[in-house]
């Protein structure tokens, strides 16, 4: 689960990082309230899940009131890359001397968390990584033992060679944030910038996080910093449902059980010329609730002409999946036309089934992909 | 022959008294694998089906039945204790099939597996079969045939879509390994294809991938400089948009890395081929493999 700037900086408030003050304002009277209460100057900054708000205009410096009003008229309702912005975070804005990245994330090839560090602070550190790698600097982190204090002091070192006091400071960030990281059940956390004032301050200007969904059960209040606006209506429906889902363009529905089988599934639709409009993993039970779900989830979308099930039998049996989706069809309206691909065991007893009913039976995903784009047309 | 698994091979069953627990227990064992024990805290005592005694540790069911396997069925919160116990309790190979696990959790495990030299396979995953040997999760047997084909992959049903054609096509398996979808596993696809190298009966090998990660990078890599055998592949995900979690924790195209472009430019570098369909996965392994 992504969640934005603000709530970020909540937890890493929580866990004793240096982030300067700030509130979320969702009006420009609010968020002039907010500048007035703070004192001038501030930052104005929209509150939307994606990278790049800098350069879509979406953060403005702001050094009288005027420019609070006008920037928030300007960036409340600004369309960033497909995100409106319903929100934005008024925070007192501080001299910046120096700009430092400091970012956590899971190493699938170390199995652990890996600590990175460049002086290339504020700019997207994948480019970065792309362009100069060797500026960025890397820890990996031992479990047992966490962030030990001479490992992040050789960070804090090679980022301010010649400055051990905000060497000191670096290192006490990292270390507040792999806390802040495995305590709150992170993915990603970053700080970019961690900037220091003239006066040698140290802050966390920005924050990005990335929650872990499984572990989400563990923290029960972090379900409320989900943005239900940024949602897709279909994702969230399906969210709420448990099924896994995800929305794509075209008009082919797919409904698969295996995230793997799903996703072949879908590369096969464009494979063969056509335009799947969603992942979708059923999961592997045949229960007709679920799949009405799913259906339902599916036909919101208008431009869904045809439906494609693509099941493999394993432990589920095929004939007990036909029932489920002849139990579910027959239970609402369905105005498009169904493939179904049984495989596996039973499926003779399964498809002998469906064709006693407008289920369109397929033998192999292929032919049921082909069979679906057809019919959508 | 297979890997990771023989027969003396003795399965102690986390959960065993839960649903899924129960079910798959009973599919194990029709298939002829030994289940000794099954451990349920609070059911000590007790016998499961009438058949396979019932501990309240792991402990227990390795002193008593002789377990050095486990294979796990608790719930996500409940996972990484019973792998902790598993491995504290002398059991060295471990199949946790728990989909939903944190990863948090999964990464203060490795280490404390590491000291005790126990191999992990999953979380979130389908576990494994080696047919005419054993069966250690939740693959379907009605489509295995026992043969000379190595089959490693981080998917369930994509996985017994290629079982099901290789078996249709003549070509049984060593060892079909599902190693799971999340981002911090124990076992991994270059852990599996060192094995199926060194396996003298495992003679070609099929490695079905997907988007996120480069954990296909590197066994492309190794397999380059190491394998003789022939290896076909098979990426899912090509039309999966960036940043979305695709079912799987660990099928994400994150910050433009982990796509199913880059790991079939690297397989394909290294010379090994990737099918564009799954059902192109055995003529490809057909056209390479000379019998």
């Amino acid at each position: 689960m992504n969640i934005h700037e603000y709530q970020a900086k909540e937890i890493f408030r929580s866990f004793g990082l240096p982030v300067p003050g700030g509130k979320v304002a969702t009006s420009v009277d609010e968020a002039v309230k907010l500048a007035e209460e703070q004192g001038l100057p501030v930052m104005v900054k929209s509150q939307v899940l994606t990278g790049g708000r800098g350069k879509a205009g979406g953060v403005k410096f702001c050094e009288g009131m005027d420019d609070v009003r006008s920037s928030a008229e300007k960036i409340l309702g600004l369309d960033i890359k497909g995100h409106i912005v319903r929100k934005v975070l008024v925070t007192p804005a501080v001299d910046i001397a120096s700009e430092y990245y400091v970012g956590m994330l899971i190493d699938r090839n170390t199995k652990r968390i890996l600590l990175m560090a460049s002086a290339e602070g504020g700019v997207e550190i994948e480019q970065v990584a792309k362009e100069t790698p060797e500026l960025i600097f890397k820890q990996t982190i031992d479990p047992r033992f966490g962030l030990l204090d001479h490992e992040a002091m050789g960070m804090g070192m090679r980022l301010c060679p010649d400055d051990i006091k905000k060497a000191r400071q670096l290192a006490s960030a990292m270390q507040k944030l792999y806390k802040a990281f495995v305590e709150s059940d992170a993915s990603l956390a970053e700080i970019n910038p961690f900037i220091f004032t003239p006066e040698g301050k140290g802050h966390a200007i920005d924050a990005k996080v990335n929650l872990d969904d499984n572990a989400l059960f563990r923290h029960p209040g972090y379900e409320a910093l989900r943005d239900l606006d940024a949602e897709n209506p279909a994702e969230r429906a399906a969210r709420e449902a448990g099924l896994s889902f995800v929305k794509l363009q075209g008009n082919v529905g797919c409904l698969v059980n295996g995230a793997g089988l799903a996703m072949a599934t879908m590369d096969l639709v464009k494979y063969y010329g056509g335009q799947p409009a969603n992942f979708l993993d059923i999961g592997g039970s045949s229960n007709p609730e679920k799949v009405v779900n799913a259906l339902q989830i599916i036909l919101s979308d208008p431009e869904v002409k045809a439906i494609l099930f693509n099941i493999f039998g394993g432990i589920t049996r095929c004939d007990d999946v036909a029932q489920g989706i002849i139990t579910a069809t027959k239970s609402m309206d369905i105005p498009v036309p169904i493939v179904v691909r049984l495989t596996g065991t039973n499926e003779e007893e399964g498809r002998a089934m469906l064709a006693k009913t407008d289920l369109i039976p397929a033998a192999t995903m292929d032919e049921a992909v082909q069979k679906a784009i057809e019919l959508a047309g | 022959m297979a890997i990771f698994v023989d027969d003396a091979t003795k399965v102690v069953v986390q959960g065993i008294t839960g649903r899924d627990g129960g079910f798959h227990s009973r599919e194990m064992m029709a298939y002829g694998t030994k289940v000794v024990a099954g451990v349920t805290p609070g059911r000590g005592g007790q016998k499961f089906d009438d058949k396979v005694p019932v501990f309240d540790t792991v402990a227990e069911a390795v002193r008593e039945q002789g377990a050095n396997t486990s294979v796990i069925f608790v719930p996500p919160f409940g996972a990484a204790g019973a792998i902790y116990e598993a491995a504290d309790a002398g059991c060295k190979l471990i199949v946790c099939i728990t989909e939903g696990v944190p990863t948090v959790d999964m990464v203060k495990v490795m280490p404390y597996l590491k000291e005790r030299g126990v191999r992990l396979i999953g979380p979130n995953c389908p576990g494994l079969l080696a047919p005419g040997i054993a069966k250690l999760g939740i693959l379907p047997t009605s489509i295995v045939k026992e043969g000379p084909v190595g089959l490693v992959s981080r998917s369930g049903t994509l996985t017994y879509e290629v079982v099901f054609q290789l078996t249709a096509a003549g070509l049984g398996q060593t060892t079909c390994l599902g190693i799971g979808g999340d981002p911090v596993i124990g076992t991994t696809f270059m852990d599996a294809i060192m094995a199926f190298n060194e396996d003298p009966a495992t003679e070609a090998f099929v490695m079905i991938g997907e988007i996120g990660g480069d954990a296909e990078e590197q066994a492309a890599e190794y397999i380059k400089a190491h394998v003789n055998k022939p290896v076909v592949s098979f990426i899912a995900g090509q039309t999966a948009p960036p940043g979305k979690r695709m079912g799987h924790a660990g099928a994400i195209v994150s910050g433009g890395s982990g796509t199913a472009a880059e790991k079939k430019k690297a397989l394909e570098a290294a010379g090994i081929p990737v099918a564009d369909r799954p059902m192109d996965i055995v003529p490809r392994l057909q056209e390479i493999w000379q019998r």
